[in-house]
């Protein structure tokens, strides 16, 4: 039967996410069952510790705030507009509402029904994931850390979701299992294990699996003495074995493995134990897949032949960093993620390199990441960024030793292009003669820097001064260090320039009037959200780091060091932080998403929502750029 | 007299309806009334000559628009004006389902309930089903009913006694979207939200009391 009200709602409901993943027919039937509500500015549509409503809510018209008293002060947490979900609490778990929510103005709300929309959650898991997010940011910053784990505790769909990501994984597994016939004597099998390093080995006749024995096996059944090592292995064999067809997931291996309480499982041709045998699945196998996907990573990278490898393991890196993202993950954990195996990838690429020369480094170096990697925070690919010291030598060694690091250099380079890390276009990384030398003369180098700030200079100490040790020796990378701070220790002045240099990026803080986009290029009308947001908090965090001699890169890290130093300015670094880790993720979202390094935006394509987080992360970029101006004294400086 | 007479040969359906309203429950907390708001589309405007073509009808309670209890229907064409056709765009022969009068009024009327009835000029749709019921022997509704345009002249401080305010007039001063004007159900809904924006505005000043709501209407029997 026509109805021109619900006909009207599902043309509103169905442009906004996530309804617009729902069928056209169950979105209907949705709409044809929406309450309409109307408030009026101020008027409260849930208190705080409210009874969960019936219905969860879409803004139609309007705008609403959602707020948290904590300790009797109101907290304003967000503001949704047109087509924006709340309330979605009661729709995750039976309990009072954790935020309270007013009408911001004038404002027609659309109220779901919570009944109609629990099936869909487990028919639909993207939709689910979608309000997950949007439940997530509601309760963003500074209280979702504090919440995440509660929100999604015992929602069995919820929490099926939230781990979808390894769960619908296939399961990885042996595909050449180690095999014996029934006739074999027990001796015979446990030698085979004990060559091959294996804890069960499964007895099979004409390929098709009719039993296993396990180290389980030989403890209860020889070494209590049942049975004698002359024995048969078809004796002590347990048979039937459990079997699953090849594109087994996490998921069923392990109910599989819950449900016959077994620890291996056989992978059949046919998934029947009347077919062939094809592989062998262990608990192991899955506690690998589940916890560990960056150690299995890392693992691979260890075993890696080639660069071209490494390209590929990189790549799986990539798709880790994606699944992360989709999972909610917290941004300082897939940072540290992905660092560890960028870090790992280049280390493997140096001992390959140093094996293909066929001669050992002639004295001891260290390889030195640059920039965002040597800050850890390199989530996408970017460029390389590299440099190397080697160990003072006597100048008639200099020249050779010399080569031989920038034989090493240029070989480890070649291999990170090939991975997908682009060679610096500003020629900043090890090959670079000015960039392979001794102690000796990077000190001079920095002290050069230091004392003589021009622009070009400081530019330099910008990059160079967030140096990571990847490779090589410790002591040489800690002298280095060292001489930075006691060189800045003894002229103060070259802060204050850093600090000028910094403030040149102000906040865009006239985002929504006057949007402060790029003019012309191939980047017009997109927001440079590496140089005008995140640069700003990266070059405050060295600064007040470099002030401190503070041995840390990280500028998450930076700040939770500078939160200790100075407790009475705990809440500016924090906000910091909560801002860089925002802006960090929405870099790095939007780079996933137009597979690019994410560091344009495209205004047009972010909804009010996005704008307004955005936003909320340039106040802390201008108190941070506020007390930098004051601390050192930046008026006093000349203009650089 | 002649009510008394044909007592017995009520239909059920009318019956049903004098039980509801006379009986309610409901009436004395607002909270628990069942409000219906509701438009027709006409052949035109002569009570006796002109026909219902569509009837709408949406549901409030508890300041809620309840879409679920919505009503929409399409009644056959015996008279055929084609001037209205250019405000309605209903045709005689479109394509939405359409009912004999008879059923759609039954059907209409066993909706209605005891709702209490909200409209724009409600004079004008009520006098419209009562001649309907009429030609059925029955009749006329004894829903209580309330009007925007006259609710809006309680409330508003100004130009109170002034002038009759149209549907569009009040939509521009209580900020009500305009869709689907001038067809049945979609000029229900914005008398709807007219209805949940004048009772918010109203209580501000006054307990929301349904009789005194009804007083608001002097032109109106009920």
């Amino acid at each position: 039967m026509k109805n021109t009200i619900s006909e009207r709602i599902f043309d509103f409901l169905k442009n906004y996410p996530p309804l617009n993943l729902i069928p056209n027919a169950t979105l209907l039937e949705i709409s044809q069952n929406v309450e309409i509500q109307y408030f009026e500015k101020d008027q409260i549509i849930f208190s705080q510790n409210d009874h969960p409503h019936e219905h969860f809510y879409i803004i139609n018209q309007g705008s609403v705030r959602l707020y948290r008293f904590i300790e009797n002060e109101k907290h304003v947490l967000d503001i949704c507009d047109e087509g924006d979900l709340f309330g979605l609490r009661p729709l995750i778990m039976n309990e009072n509402y954790l935020m309270g929510s007013s009408a911001n103005e004038e404002t027609i709300l659309y109220g779901i029904p919570i009944s109609l929309f629990h099936d869909i959650i487990l028919n639909y898991p993207k939709v689910s994931q979608f309000l997950i997010a949007s439940f997530a940011t509601n309760t963003r910053e500074p209280f979702s850390e504090k919440h995440k784990g509660k929100l999604f505790a015992n929602v069995a769909a919820i929490q099926k979701i939230e781990h979808g990501f390894s769960e619908i994984q296939s399961a990885n597994y042996n595909k050449n299992p180690i095999t014996c016939s029934p006739d074999t004597t027990i001796q015979t099998a446990c030698l085979i294990m004990t060559k091959k390093f294996i804890n069960s080995i499964i007895v099979t006749e004409n390929e098709i699996p009719i039993g296993i024995i396990t180290d389980k096996d030989i403890r209860t059944k020889i070494g209590t003495g049942l049975y004698t090592i002359i024995n048969k292995v078809s004796d002590i064999m347990t048979s039937p074995v459990v079997t699953f067809p090849q594109n087994i997931t996490v998921a069923e291996a392990q109910i599989m493995i819950l449900k016959h309480k077994v620890s291996h499982l056989c992978i059949t041709k046919d998934g029947s134990n009347k077919t062939e045998l094809v592989g062998i699945l262990t608990q192991q196998d899955l506690i690998l897949t589940q916890g560990n996907s960056p150690s299995l990573l890392t693992k691979e990278i260890k075993n890696a032949k080639d660069a071209e490898t490494l390209k590929y393991i990189r790549a799986k890196a990539s798709d880790l960093t994606r699944g992360y993202f989709e999972q909610e993950i917290p941004i300082y954990f897939v940072t540290k993620v992905i660092s560890e195996i960028n870090t790992a990838i280049t280390k493997k690429a140096i001992r390959m390199s140093i094996s293909e020369i066929g001669k050992q480094p002639p004295v001891s170096f260290s390889w030195l990441a640059l920039g965002s990697q040597g800050r850890k925070e390199q989530l996408l690919m970017t460029d390389q960024d590299n440099a190397l010291v080697f160990e003072n030598v006597n100048p008639a060694e200099y020249n050779s030793v010399k080569n031989y690091f920038l034989e090493l250099a240029e070989k480890v380079t070649e291999k990170l292009n090939i991975v997908g890390f682009d060679y610096c276009p500003a020629n900043i990384m090890a090959t670079n003669p000015k960039w392979c030398i001794s102690f000796d003369e990077w000190k001079q180098q920095f002290k050069e820097w230091i004392t003589d700030p021009i622009p070009e200079k400081i530019l330099l100490s910008i990059i160079f001064f967030d140096f990571e040790l990847i490779y090589g020796d410790e002591t040489l990378y800690n002298k280095m260090a060292d001489s930075v701070f006691e060189t800045i220790e003894k002229n103060q002045i070259f802060l204050g320039f850093l600090g000028k240099v910094t403030l040149d990026n102000p906040p865009p803080l006239g985002f929504f009037k006057q949007f402060l986009v790029e003019q012309d290029g191939e980047n017009k009308d997109s927001f440079d959200i590496k140089s005008r947001a995140i640069r700003p908090l990266v070059d405050a965090a060295r600064i007040l780091s470099l002030h401190y001699k503070l041995r840390a890169n990280n500028t998450i890290a930076r700040y939770e060091k500078l939160m200790e130093i100075e407790p009475q300015n705990s809440e500016l670094f924090e906000s910091c932080a909560n801002a860089f880790k925002i802006l960090l993720q929405f870099r790095t979202s939007q780079g996933l998403a137009n597979n690019d390094n994410g560091k344009f935006v495209d205004i047009n394509s972010l909804n009010k929502a996005d704008r307004l987080k955005l936003k909320s992360c340039f106040k802390p970029i201008k108190n941070v750029q506020e007390a930098i101006k004051m601390r050192f004294r930046t008026s006093q400086i000349p203009q650089v | 007299m002649i009510r008394f007479f044909k007592k017995k040969q009520v239909p059920k359906f009318w019956q049903e309806h004098l039980d509801k309203v006379q009986n309610s429950q409901k009436y004395a907390n607002f909270e628990n009334i069942r409000f219906v708001a509701i438009d027709t589309e006409t052949t035109g405007f002569d009570y006796e000559n002109d026909r219902i073509l569509c009837i709408g009808a949406v549901a409030i309670k508890n300041n809620k628009i309840l879409v679920s209890d919505s009503f929409e229907i399409y009644l056959k064409q015996e008279v055929f004006n084609k001037e209205t056709v250019k405000i309605h765009g209903i045709r005689k022969n479109g394509n939405e389902a359409k009912l004999s009068e008879e059923e759609a009024i039954i059907k209409f009327i066993e909706y209605l309930d005891d709702a209490v009835i909200v409209a724009h000029h409600t004079a004008f749709d009520v006098n419209m089903i009562n001649q309907a019921l009429k030609r059925l022997k029955v009749g006329p509704l004894e829903s209580k009913q309330l009007d925007t345009n006259y609710i809006h002249k309680k409330i508003a401080k100004t130009d109170t006694y002034k002038k009759i305010f149209s549907l569009d007039e009040l939509c521009e001063i209580y900020n009500v979207q305009m869709h689907d004007r001038h067809t049945a159900l979609g000029d229900a809904l914005i008398t709807a939200y007219l209805f949940l924006k004048q009772t918010s505005k109203y209580k501000k000043s006054n307990v929301l009391n349904l009789f005194d709501l009804i007083n608001t209407n002097y032109h109106l029997i009920k």
